[in-house]
């Protein structure tokens, strides 16, 4: 096996790696699935499925705390997913990995434990980093899982959140944000690429700023982990979380990564088994992190998955992969542009910071039906809101149509596409 | 005018014609794009179904004792839906669409060939025709 640090020289080909997701043989209606929702929901491999396997009839037991072989066993298949993603993460050290169910119960771990009483010396003393009077700053375009958690956030504690607008074309003005911090929010959340525009955020900028304001960086990386390096440290990010199902692994994981000394600070999630120090009657003491933050039997089957498709991820950004995954997104970006009335969200001068995820509306035409007609066409594309319903209601629509690729979706696929919209905007206008 | 049950035949027959979905889809444009103007001041919230992610405008008028249906919606499939349930139960008593089990819908496949949100948006249609008609019950 190539090393994790090492796969982005293996040399795949796309035959190969269509070879790994037996999905690419179904056919829909009669016709070949072209499947274009990756931004939801990728495809799951043959490495994944059989890591699922071998877990589930050889590794089965729970974690830690158990003497016998099965549990050393299942223990150590979790914690390799740990350190695996710690270091694809370039995080300081696997402790500041913390396994959750996905990118939307990271985020709720997050605020629900940013209202209450900090940690200091194994017990809860200091006030909350999150209380009444206090300010968070939320990006436009956000996904209602980096949205909706804030605002609940703010109705347990009395903190106020603020809105950074999103520009016409989809990014951010770092002016904007520099004044957006001198009201001091003590929290900045964006997402690492949005889902809607497909655009790369400029963490690093952004991140910066923050910092000198005094206000952390809470970053969604739920599409920016499938598309772009990820070095957390660099990034200069303090909270990062993402989903395993986006990313080949199995679905029912995700990670959240905060840098050690925000961990320790944070009190438990939720309380149970694992989570603990010590029970007694007149109260209980916390567990150290990752452990403090993860109660309960975990989805011990589904993390090592991580460790797989992490591998097969850096893979897919070999250099054949990489050329044919610029050629798709190219063809298809022409392509789209090219439509009559077609309105293309996230079209940034700048063609670097575009990965394949296409929001697109045509003039005329409701976004459902276009999904629908596509469908019976065998082309899988996401119609409607994409959870995210303020960034809708700012470019003024109801809805839009996604095609989003992943870097082994064909340029005969990408042209399947764009005849199959044609013929759809035919039958509709 | 046919009886309720020659007009949900008519319309079951008239979808067996087709061998594919998509050729389903274009007759429901077709029907959509045919539908009688409805007029914007009856856009209201009060007319608007509930539980469509495509926005359905429906309006009621009783006339010698029989319903009859008007309405619109921004999707054209969606449109071309209702325009089919107008077609069956427009012009009809409303004892006689409150007791139907509108499962004629089951029978040209239609609400497992929508998305959930789709199949839900036709529940809400169905729903909202057989409350129209309830509430006209003498």
């Amino acid at each position: 096996m190539v090393p994790i640090e090492q796969a982005k020289e293996y040399p795949m080909t796309l035959e190969q790696a269509r070879k790994r997701f037996p999905q690419l043989e179904e056919t829909v209606y009669g016709k070949p699935l072209v499947y274009l929702d990756h931004a939801a929901t990728s495809l799951r491999p043959l490495e994944v499925v059989r890591c699922w396997e071998e877990v589930s009839f050889r590794k089965n037991a729970n974690l830690h705390r158990a003497v016998h072989y099965m549990a050393q066993q299942a223990t150590a298949a979790f914690e390799e997913a740990r350190a695996t993603v710690a270091s694809f993460l370039g995080a300081a050290s696997p402790r500041e990995i913390v396994f959750t169910p996905g990118a939307t119960a990271a985020a709720n771990l997050l605020a629900t434990c940013l209202g209450q009483s900090r940690i200091e010396g194994g017990h809860r003393v200091a006030e909350p980093y999150i209380g009444a009077g206090d300010c968070l700053l939320v990006a436009e375009s956000e996904h209602h899982s980096n949205l909706v958690p804030w605002q609940m956030l703010c109705e347990r504690t009395g903190a106020r959140l603020v809105v950074l607008p999103v520009e016409e074309d989809g990014s951010y003005n770092l002016t904007r944000l520099e004044e957006a911090l001198k009201a001091a929010p003590k929290l900045f959340c964006i997402a690492h690429i949005s889902n809607v525009l497909g655009l790369i955020n400029p963490i690093a900028e952004m991140a910066a700023l923050c910092h000198r304001a005094g206000c952390r960086v809470v970053v969604d990386g739920a599409q920016g982990i499938v598309h772009a390096d990820v070095n957390v440290c660099e990034m200069g990010a303090d909270y990062y979380f993402f989903s395993g199902h986006k990313i080949y692994a199995a679905p029912g994981t995700g990670v959240l990564w905060a840098r050690a000394e925000l961990l320790d600070e944070l009190p438990p999630y939720m309380g149970g088994g694992e989570m603990i120090d010590h029970v007694r009657w007149e109260g209980s003491t916390w567990a150290e992190p990752p452990y403090r933050f993860e109660a309960g039997t975990q989805n011990l089957s589904g993390v090592p998955t991580l460790v797989p498709a992490l591998r097969l991820l850096q893979e897919l950004r070999g250099p054949e992969m990489l050329a044919n995954a610029l050629a798709v997104r190219d063809y298809v970006w022409e392509q789209l542009l090219a439509i009559q009335g077609l309105r293309l969200y996230g079209n940034p001068s700048d063609r670097s910071l575009k990965v394949p995820i296409f929001s697109f509306s045509i003039e005329g035409v409701h976004h459902e039906d276009l999904a629908l007609l596509l469908d019976k066409m065998g082309v899988a594309v996401r119609s409607g809101q994409m959870c995210a319903e303020p960034l809708m209601g700012r470019i003024g629509v109801t809805g839009m149509v996604r095609a989003s690729f992943a870097p082994f979706n064909t340029l005969q696929e990408a042209e399947t596409f764009i005849k199959s919209l044609h013929k759809a905007i035919g039958m509709l206008r | 005018m046919d009886s309720l049950e020659e007009a949900k035949a008519a319309v079951v027959e008239q979808f067996s014609l087709f061998d594919e979905w998509l050729d389903k889809y274009e007759y429901l444009i077709e029907l959509g794009k045919d539908l009688e103007a409805f007029p914007v001041e009856h856009k209201t919230d009060e007319h608007l179904i509930e539980g469509c992610q495509s926005r359905v405008w429906l309006d009621t008028e009783l006339r010698d004792g029989r319903l009859y249906f008007r309405a619109d919606s921004d999707a054209i499939i969606t449109k071309g839906i209702i325009s089919l349930l107008i077609g069956v139960y427009s012009g009809r008593r409303p004892e006689e669409i409150a007791s139907d089990d509108f499962s004629f819908v089951e029978a040209i496949g239609l609400r497992e060939n929508l998305s959930p949100t789709r199949a839900n948006g036709l529940s809400s249609m169905i729903a909202r025709i057989r409350a129209e008609a309830k509430a006209q019950m003498s």
